[in-house]
């Protein structure tokens, strides 16, 4: 696994989002309010809505389109909603936050 | 495990209702075996006059076809009648010799019409009104023959009248009461009734009685002979006397019978592996004949063969409605009156209106409604739900519309709209979904269903509707309380009220801090209570609080709207719906710049930038060179105005400038929802002032301001509020308003229902009455306003905030 240096952890607002340009689409980047970071394609399951302009809560954000609520760090709609978001493997070192890209679709 | 065995007798509304509520609950239990006498698959009984009348086809009501049987794998034999059950083996036994097994047996055998004992019944040319073979055996007789007789004045001799009529053929109908339909009308809506078909051509003859039936000669009707002597002509003779339960199999087979088979509360026989559901079952002494009672009973009989066994069925209070196109008539319930009971009437013989409600120990027990039927379904939920009158007395006749708003979130169809009828027009969710939804899952408040089925979930318009569903669904167990009394989320158990005053009294200036206090069980909140807290920590402390752009969704911390494909809006202001050349120069130029893809002139008097992407919006904020317009927020909109004395010959004010000077005195406010003013500089009101939170109209002598209107989701016309002689006054006292609004009204909560809940009189003390009052709240307005920013220019300004807006880009990908 190749981690790429994202940012300063400090770039990312807490309970905040950052977008990174993917090779294959923006991922969207969120910090919790404990300072944990996570990865996912920034697309809801449901329309496509960018989960980067969500609202974070503990380990969720809410889509800015329909109010989806997205697992952080499963990628997955809150039920009764069934969907499932591309997550990519993210973590805080020394302040920086890294990311790798994953390539393997584990939505099923 | 192997499946347990069903069998069907009867392949009608009732039994096939039952199986299809019996699929949903436990697919897999049953193989499922259905006999059915007919040789159509199930088919809407209730529907065959339209088709006589030749409104409909048979293609159109048939509610099950042969595919759905087939999908579901039961076997289906039609045109085979059972004769046998043969309960010891548990095998039923049909004409043709086949037979099946059961392990429960479901009776659905329906009624059959009653035929007249007197001589002649069965010539040719008599039958009974029940099912398709009977329809189409009257179509024909109407292209041959010219007389018919109908005996019987109840629903079904008057539709079956009504349809033979329509094919032509000269129709009379024979009835033994005084009145039409004597169990579904009293004499005065009666009689209004036969008024209405008379007029239509159908003779009639009440209190008659038939005596026989006489023959041509070839075996074929002739005429009618009534017990008076008289004759009359007839070639076709419907009987339609009332219908028995078709009891005959189940007597052979040894279940007690009494007009119908006698079931329990579990719609199970006297032999517990039987059921009957329908026409032909018979529970506390009431064998229903209408649709609605059996489909009741068919919902808890499929609890039952699914083995659920909770649900029971106590009976049914009934409505019956005639369908006769053009005849409006509904009863219900006790609608004859008698001892212990009041009623109150309307009747307007020649408007052909009569409406008749029947009150007991204030509660309504009753209604008979002819030709004004629209709030028949509200009675009869009044009626069904034991509701105590005695508050609404006064305006009861006048119907659900007369309760003031009561009907405003579209409560009065609940009860009687169709499974198909679309009840969420955002969401595209119809009332079954939602019933089926509620079932299933064992939803039992409105937060459930919208999150289960996503009706009311966006513009909320329906949820008032989607209350009286649940109520309708789940009767007292629904979990239904005004927003005042319910917890903000389900982070916290104190509702709206309680968090603005521990904010106030606890002077809490911070998220975290109104978080730890209030005990709130998330870490962080969640997305509907964090936006609420916000704004009450901002709006109540203004200077002391601090904004948290993470608790704003996301318009209100991009400073514009997001649309479908994640662009952007952009609305910049203009102060009172006035521009300037140089402003449209600069818009013009943006929208080329940055391509926007659409330019859009909007409601609120100003210009619209569609599908600016979010990296961009920092640029074409610095391009437009004009503040944020607001338009995203909940906050001040616009003051959108007239062209005023200025220019137009009737203006009596300058109401271009009131607006302009209101627009910058409200400029930056946040507020519980969104506000929107307009000024008009003469009566006839061309900015539209009578729908938006304050409205301002100028006179003559002065200016009137109206407050609370709102034209959205449901309109609601501002009311009059104060009159003024100066546009100073008229800035003080919006100012006041708006400031009261923003202190005490709940989040997401628009002035419309702010007054509704606190009442005009409370603000009429606070801001007319208490000059004093009048001065701190506009004082206290503007010094909240003194503190904030066009929040554009902020973010240009501010690194901080302006990181918001900028993407990482690929090429700072580095390997760690």
């Amino acid at each position: 696994m190749t981690w790429l240096d994202i940012c300063a952890l400090d770039d990312i607002a807490p309970l905040g989002s950052r977008v990174v340009a993917g090779p294959k689409g923006d991922i969207a980047i969120f910090r919790t309010g404990d300072d944990e970071v996570f990865a996912l394609d920034d697309r809801c399951p449901h329309k496509g809505g960018p989960l980067s302009q969500g609202l974070i809560y503990g380990k969720r954000v809410a889509c800015p389109l329909h109010n989806w609520q997205i697992e952080l760090e499963s990628g997955q709609a809150v039920a009764p909603d069934v969907g499932c978001a591309h997550r990519h493997p993210a973590k805080v070192e020394n302040g920086r936050v890294l990311l790798a890209l994953n390539a393997v679709r584990h939505c099923a | 495990m192997k499946k347990l065995k069903l069998v069907m007798v009867g392949n009608g509304m009732a039994g096939v209702r039952t199986l299809e509520e019996l699929l949903k609950v436990a697919p897999d239990l049953y193989d499922i075996t259905v006999f059915g006498a007919e040789p159509h698959p199930n088919y809407n009984r209730i529907l065959l006059s339209p088709v006589l009348a030749g409104e409909q086809t048979f293609g159109d009501i048939v509610l099950n076809d042969l595919d759905w049987y087939a999908d579901n794998g039961i076997r289906l034999l039609l045109g085979r009648k059972v004769v046998k059950i043969d309960r010891r083996a548990r095998k039923v036994y049909a004409e043709d010799g086949s037979e099946a097994e059961y392990d429960r047996l479901l009776l659905a055998t329906g009624s059959t019409p009653f035929i007249l004992p007197i001589p002649g019944n069965r010539l040719d040319g008599v039958i009974g009104y029940r099912d398709i073979a009977d329809t189409q055996l009257m179509m024909e007789a109407a292209r041959t023959y010219s007389h018919a007789v109908v005996i019987g004045g109840g629903l079904l001799g008057l539709e079956a009248a009504n349809g033979l009529k329509q094919r032509g053929m000269d129709v009379t109908v024979v009835h033994i009461a005084d009145w039409l339909l004597e169990r579904q009308l009293d004499r005065t809506a009666g009689k209004l009734l036969q008024g209405a078909l008379e007029e239509r051509g159908i003779r009639f003859r009440l209190n008659e009685q038939t005596e026989e039936l006489l023959d041509n000669g070839d075996g074929r009707v002739c005429a009618v002979k009534f017990r008076n002597g008289e004759v009359i002509p007839a070639d076709l003779v419907v009987m339609a006397a009332g219908i028995r339960p078709s009891t005959e199999l189940a007597e052979r087979a040894g279940l007690p019978c009494n007009r119908g088979i006698l079931v329990n509360d579990t719609l199970q026989t006297y032999d517990p592996r039987i059921y009957a559901v329908g026409e032909c079952a018979n529970h506390r002494g009431i064998a229903y004949g209408l649709v609605a009672p059996l489909f009741e009973q068919a919902k808890v009989c499929a609890n039952h063969l699914a083995q659920l066994g909770f649900a029971s069925y106590r009976g049914s209070v009934t409505s019956t409605k005639l369908k006769v196109t053009g005849i409006d008539l509904f009863s219900a319930g006790d609608f004859m009156g008698g001892e212990g009971t009041e009623t109150i009437t309307l009747s307007d013989p020649i408007g052909g209106v009569y409406k008749k409600l029947v009150i007991k120990d204030d509660v309504l027990v009753g209604a008979c409604l002819y030709g004004d039927t629209a709030d028949g379904g509200w009675y009869f939920r009044q009626i069904r739900e034991n509701a105590n009158i005695a508050g609404i007395r006064d305006h009861l006749m006048f119907g659900e519309s007369a309760l003031g708003d009561v009907g405003h979130q579209g409560q009065n169809s609940a009860a009687s709209m169709p499974d198909s009828a679309e009840v969420c027009g955002c969401n595209g969710v119809c009332k079954g979904t939602i019933v089926k939804a509620i079932q299933e899952n064992g939803l039992f408040s409105v937060d459930e269903v919208k999150r289960h089925t996503k009706a009311a979930s966006s513009c909320g318009s329906c949820a008032g509707l989607v209350e009286q569903i649940l109520i309708s669904t789940v009767g007292g167990a629904a979990d239904v309380k005004p927003k005042s009394e319910k917890p903000v989320c389900g982070c916290t158990e104190l509702n709206h009220g309680q968090v603005r005053q521990a904010i106030r009294e606890h002077h809490l200036t911070s998220m975290a801090e109104a978080m730890r206090f209030m005990d709130w069980s998330t870490p962080n909140g969640c997305a509907t209570c964090r936006p609420a807290l916000n704004y009450y920590l901002i709006s109540t402390w203004p200077g002391e609080a601090k904004d948290d752009p993470q608790s704003r969704l996301i318009n209100e911390r991009a400073h514009a709207n997001i649309q479908k494909d994640g662009t952007y809006s952009v609305v910049p202001r203009m102060w009172g719906g006035v521009t300037t050349p140089a402003e449209l120069r600069r818009i013009a130029d943006v929208a080329e710049k940055y391509q926007v893809p659409m330019v859009k002139v909007t409601g609120g008097q100003r210009i619209d930038l569609l599908g600016v992407k979010k990296e961009d919006l920092p640029k074409v904020w610095k391009d437009l060179d004009m503040p944020s317009g607001h338009a995203y927020g909940k906050s001040i909109r616009t003051v959108k105005t007239c062209v005023g004395s200025e220019f137009c010959r009737f203006g009596t004010q300058n109401s271009t400038q009131l607006g302009i000077d209101l627009e910058h005195d409200l400029f930056n406010m946040w507020s519980p929802h969104k506000v929107k003013l307009a000024v008009s500089g003469c009566p006839r009101n061309c900015a539209e002032a009578g729908i938006k939170d304050i409205g301002i109209i100028g006179v003559d002598s002065g200016w009137e301001l109206y407050v609370g209107g709102n034209g959205g989701i449901k309109t609601e016309v501002a009311e009059f509020f104060v009159k003024l002689k100066s546009a100073e006054e008229v800035r003080e006292y919006s100012a006041a308003f708006l400031q009261l609004y923003r202190e005490e009204a709940f989040y997401l909560e628009r002035t419309v229902h702010y007054l509704q809940r606190v009442g005009m009189e409370h603000v009429r003390k606070a801001v007319l009455e208490d000059a004093e009052n009048r001065k701190e709240l506009a004082a206290r307005l503007h010094y909240a306003l003194s503190l904030e920013r066009d929040p554009w220019k902020e973010r240009l300004e501010t690194p901080h905030l302006k990181q918001e807006f900028d993407r990482i880009p690929l090429k700072q990908l580095e390997p760690a």
